[in-house]
């Protein structure tokens, strides 16, 4: 890999000067098959991973608006769904199996196909060698595969919506014995092989781009930029990328012994089952072991989402409240702490398993430690804020948003975290609230402020700021209207993944609030449209980007060309002499990574 | 598609297009009128906005608690003393919490509105401060310290052997329903095994109560008194009950949401739960003055297209009421095989059980 990557360095360095001028073009002929298709250049890839991504998200998107009006109006037909799926909504109305094929996908889709390859594919791909200083990733060639390989994984989960038996339909954490015999439900038939070729495709994808991020950032980094130097956006990729290699393996393992169940006669996860009037085969299996395993990836896979996140709002915070990160060691300390307890907590999702108490008390420890590294992030990033000149740019919105939806949603955690209240809140709205909050919807804000602040740098354009402020402040706003009220649901002990609740004397009062929720997910939905519409035009017609450095920000992937080819740097790649956060620094508003650190410079 | 569904896509559509106009419009103004001058502008409009979040947020807290709070369980307390603690839990959690909660989404909203960008105005260059990071390490730490320690309490309560004397019941989930076992007079489950489960033959959880030479199973006597019921199960008030919790087919679980309680089903890993119900459900029907209402069962795992569905009830009655109630059923043994009810036949085998085989197979 690394003689590969010093192979394309050297290449790139020993081409001569003119080439890099005709930018358009790069520095070797390509066709529109490998420029746009199969490209090997990181910008690139990034930009295909962000598009899938979005597409996914549309989907992902679009499952959870039909379900929520299933949720919101029980009784109600709606002859344009029966239109649209057909015998799942057999005279307008959805079927119970559609509604859980449609949980399990939104659930799928978003998790991994978007919050995971859509945020780190692409942010880590566009980010690391700029900010790096890299002329691409370490691997050009298996970053182009991670790509293919995450594509292939879509076309396959995309095939398993159109089998007659329905796709996968168990919950996105395919927890057997549901999803290893087709006798338990439909969607547990041929939509389940597609659901686990599919997301061993994905954990390859995972696995190839992981390795090359940290690939990349260990050994591609430029002259000058020492670890302690990178911006917080790489170490949150850095440690994003460490997570998803040590745990995604684990949960490919789980997959496994689960085909195996499901083909080969095995018993990993089956024993005494007895199911449509037979007792099966199965003996000495245990179904904990998959939860054991799933959640051993699970858990971290909050953090493969929530970091990057993480540091993408930290750098955005800094840039625009024109102030240092406050206590950027700190930061990373919390970083690798997050990191290191990510794989320490898996078993608090399995409280209520019947798994032993005592040992349970060291997963509520472990998992409360969690709130220490994060406490300190948050009042870091409060304090950055403190007595700054603050721009509020729709990335910076977004950022900002993103901290109070972290921190929200974080604080019901220390609810779910501590197994005597878990016993209680488990797999009721109370989670749904929480985990929306704190992962989906905050991780969601922190990829649109990632997107909205590097536009520029990716499609050498702006979005429509209007249209940003507006899908800002309708999806805040509604982000807290649909979650906030159901915390309440959950207290009243209402379970998640339920089609209907009219024959339930404890849960049929919130009829009201439940179509609130369902107006509420529809009119976001319709802001994030409005984004799509932003982003696609803009990519064509927006503003054009005509300052190299349009935010004043220190990284080194302003000092790259407006439109950098393949390659990234015309000439030589830059020295850097400082780290990223020197803003308002003796009296000057910004002083770039690239800027020799000069005599009679104050020291910190 | 009816005229109104059209007129409803139309109009998203013409608001849609209305929005995108006059955002470019916008931009284009914004362009003539200098980008500086519109960043400013739009600088403190947001600002405004995040201020006016802050507050209309707090307001809206306020307000959804006032018109939820009642929709909650805790107006009416727990219906189990173990309850009883894990909202004592609730509050202790919300309060610590609710505070970080306030403080931090101030400072968040209040610093941005605060320290907007403005003419002459310079950012502190302030990158670290070392007694600041050490003490809100400290003093998180300190908070959650003190939840762990009421948490494990409450735990190692809850999760700690049950008293002697419980009555224990036998829950088993099934797609989608509940079997409920009680030992009966023996005080003792029968074995069971889920290869001679039989729905046809009125054994649905497989009591081994023949031999089967081909699986290798003597009968267990202790079986022939077990009664076996659906739907509904029976506890006494402040008797606490023990749940031995099983599965036939894929995980279930056991949801008590009046009790505070839920532990999951597994097929082939026995679970268990006990609590103490603190009201019969008759008196609670007074006390809330809602005439329908039951103590419910729900099934709080994905287990399948009718999950939803997968009701059962609890109801909970005086020692007397359960025995009387007791008294009424008739062990499953004897409805599964009538010829063998000494009620319709006198002088049978129940009675012919040696003592050494119920020993044997005491309570597993």
């Amino acid at each position: 890999m690394s003689s590969e990557a010093t192979h394309v360095q050297q290449q790139t360095l020993t081409v001569p000067h003119e080439t890099h001028v005709e930018i358009h073009h790069g520095h070797h002929h390509e066709t529109f098959l490998t420029k746009y298709v199969f490209s090997q250049d990181h910008k690139t890839i990034a930009k295909q991973f962000l598009i899938t991504g979005m597409f996914w998200a549309l989907i992902g998107g679009l499952f959870s608006v039909i379900f929520r009006l299933q949720l919101g109006f029980p009784e109600a037909k709606f002859p344009w769904l029966e239109m649209l799926l057909g015998e799942w909504a057999k005279g307008g109305q959805l079927q119970a199996e559609a509604y859980y094929a449609l949980v399990t996908m939104h659930g799928t889709v978003l998790v991994f196909f978007v919050l995971t390859a859509g945020l780190s594919g692409t942010f880590s791909n566009f980010l690391i060698p700029l900010q790096v200083g890299a002329r691409d990733m370490a691997s050009p060639f298996l970053n182009m595969l991670s790509y293919w390989f995450f594509f292939t994984a879509s076309i396959v989960m995309l095939s398993s919506l159109f089998v007659q038996t329905g796709p996968f339909s168990g919950g996105w954490t395919a927890y057997p014995p549901l999803s290893a015999l087709g006798e338990a439900s439909p969607g547990s038939k041929v939509g389940m092989d597609l659901w686990l070729v599919s997301m061993a495709l994905f954990v390859v994808s995972s696995l190839l781009g992981g390795l090359n991020y940290i690939a990349t950032v260990l050994n591609m980094r430029t002259k000058g930029m020492s670890m302690t130097r990178l911006p917080l956006t790489i170490w949150a990729f850095f440690f994003t990328a460490v997570l998803g290699v040590l745990s995604f393996p684990v949960l490919l393992s789980g997959f496994i012994l689960l085909i195996f169940d499901r083909h080969f006669g095995t018993s990993f996860y089956l024993s005494d089952i007895y199911i449509n009037g037979q007792a099966l085969p199965n003996e000495g299996g245990s179904a904990i072991l998959y939860q054991h395993l799933f959640w051993f990836l699970g858990h971290p896979e909050v953090y493969i989402i929530l970091l990057p996140a993480m540091g993408m709002a930290s750098e955005i915070l800094s840039v625009n409240s024109r102030k240092p990160i406050f206590g950027y060691m700190a930061m990373v300390g919390s970083l690798f702490a997050i990191t290191i307890l990510a794989f320490l907590v898996w078993a608090h999702h399995m409280f209520v398993t019947g798994l032993n108490p005592f040992l349970g008390a060291f997963f509520v420890l472990l998992t409360l430690l969690i709130a220490v590294p994060s406490a300190i992030k948050v009042f870091n990033w409060l304090t950055t804020l403190w007595k700054g000149n603050i721009r509020f740019t729709p990335a910076m919105l977004f950022a900002m948003g993103f901290v109070s939806l972290f921190i929200s949603g974080g604080l019901t955690g220390i609810f779910l975290g501590n197994s005597s209240l878990d016993i209680h809140l488990h797999d009721t709205y109370f989670v749904i609230a929480h985990f929306h909050i704190v992962m989906g919807v905050a991780s969601m804000f922190g990829m649109f402020a990632g997107i909205y602040h590097w536009y520029p740098k990716m499609y050498s354009r702006y979005l429509n700021n209007t249209l940003g402020y507006i899908h800002f402040w309708v999806t805040m706003i509604g982000a807290y209207l649909i979650f906030w009220p159901m915390h309440y649901e959950g207290l009243a002990g209402m379970p998640r993944r339920y089609y209907k609740f009219d024959i339930w004397e404890s849960f049929k009062h919130f009829g009201t609030l439940n179509q609130f929720i369902s107006i509420v997910s529809i009119i976001v939905f319709l802001a994030q449209i409005l984004f799509l519409v932003n982003f696609f035009y803009s990519i064509w017609k927006g503003r054009k980007v005509t300052t190299q450095n349009p935010w004043g920000a220190n990284t080194l992937e302003w000092t790259t060309p407006i439109t950098p080819g393949h390659g990234n740097w015309s000439g030589e790649i830059p020295e850097v002499h400082r780290w990223a956060y020197d803003y308002g620094k003796d009296g000057k508003e910004f002083t770039t990574q690239t800027t020799p650190v000069s005599a009679d410079e104050s020291k910190h | 598609m009816s005229t109104t569904t059209y007129m409803v896509i139309a109009a998203a559509v013409l608001v849609f297009i209305v929005i995108f106009q006059i955002a470019k419009a916008s931009e284009y103004v914004s362009v003539l009128k200098g980008e500086d001058h519109s960043r400013k502008q739009n600088n403190r409009i947001n600002g405004f906005m995040l201020l006016g979040f802050m507050i209309l947020g707090f307001i809206g807290v306020w307000y959804c608690n006032k018109l939820l709070y009642k929709t909650t369980l805790f107006p009416h307390g727990s219906a189990s003393v173990e309850g009883e603690k894990i909202d004592e839990m609730f509050m202790i959690t919300t309060a610590v919490t609710g505070l970080i909660f306030v403080i931090t989404q101030f400072l968040l909203f209040y610093f941005a509105w605060k320290y907007q960008e403005k003419e002459g105005q310079k950012a502190f260059y302030f990158p670290h401060n070392n007694k600041l990071e050490l003490i809100w390490t400290v003093v998180p730490a300190i908070f959650l310290t003190v939840l762990v320690v009421f948490g494990l309490k409450f735990w190692f309560r809850i999760t700690s052997d049950a008293p002697k004397g419980a009555l224990e019941v036998e829950i088993v989930g099934k797609q989608f329903g509940w079997i409920m076992r009680y030992p009966g007079k023996d005080k003792n489950f029968g074995r069971t095994y889920f290869r001679v489960i039989s729905d046809e033959n009125n054994n649905s959880l497989g009591q081994v109560w023949e031999n089967n030479d081909s699986l290798k199973l003597t009968a267990d006597p202790a079986n022939y008194d077990d009664v076996v019921t659906t739907t509904t199960m029976y506890v006494v008030k402040n008797r606490p009950v023990k749940l031995i919790i099983g599965s036939r087919d894929v995980i279930h679980d056991v949801g008590l949401n009046h009790f505070r309680l839920k532990m999951d089903a597994v097929p082939g890993i026995p679970t268990t739960l006990w609590f103490t119900p603190n009201e019969t459900t008759k008196e609670r029907r007074i006390r809330t003055g809602n005439p329908d209402f039951v103590y419910e069962i729900s099934c709080d795992q994905m287990c399948g297209n009718g999950h939803y569905s997968m009701r059962g009830i609890i109801e909970v009655v005086t020692q007397e009421e359960f025995d009387v109630w007791m008294a009424k059923q008739k062990p499953n043994y004897y409805v599964a095989k009538p010829e063998k009810d000494p009620s319709a036949a006198p002088a049978v085998a129940d009675t012919t059980a040696k003592p050494a085989a119920i020993a044997a197979v005491v309570n597993k």
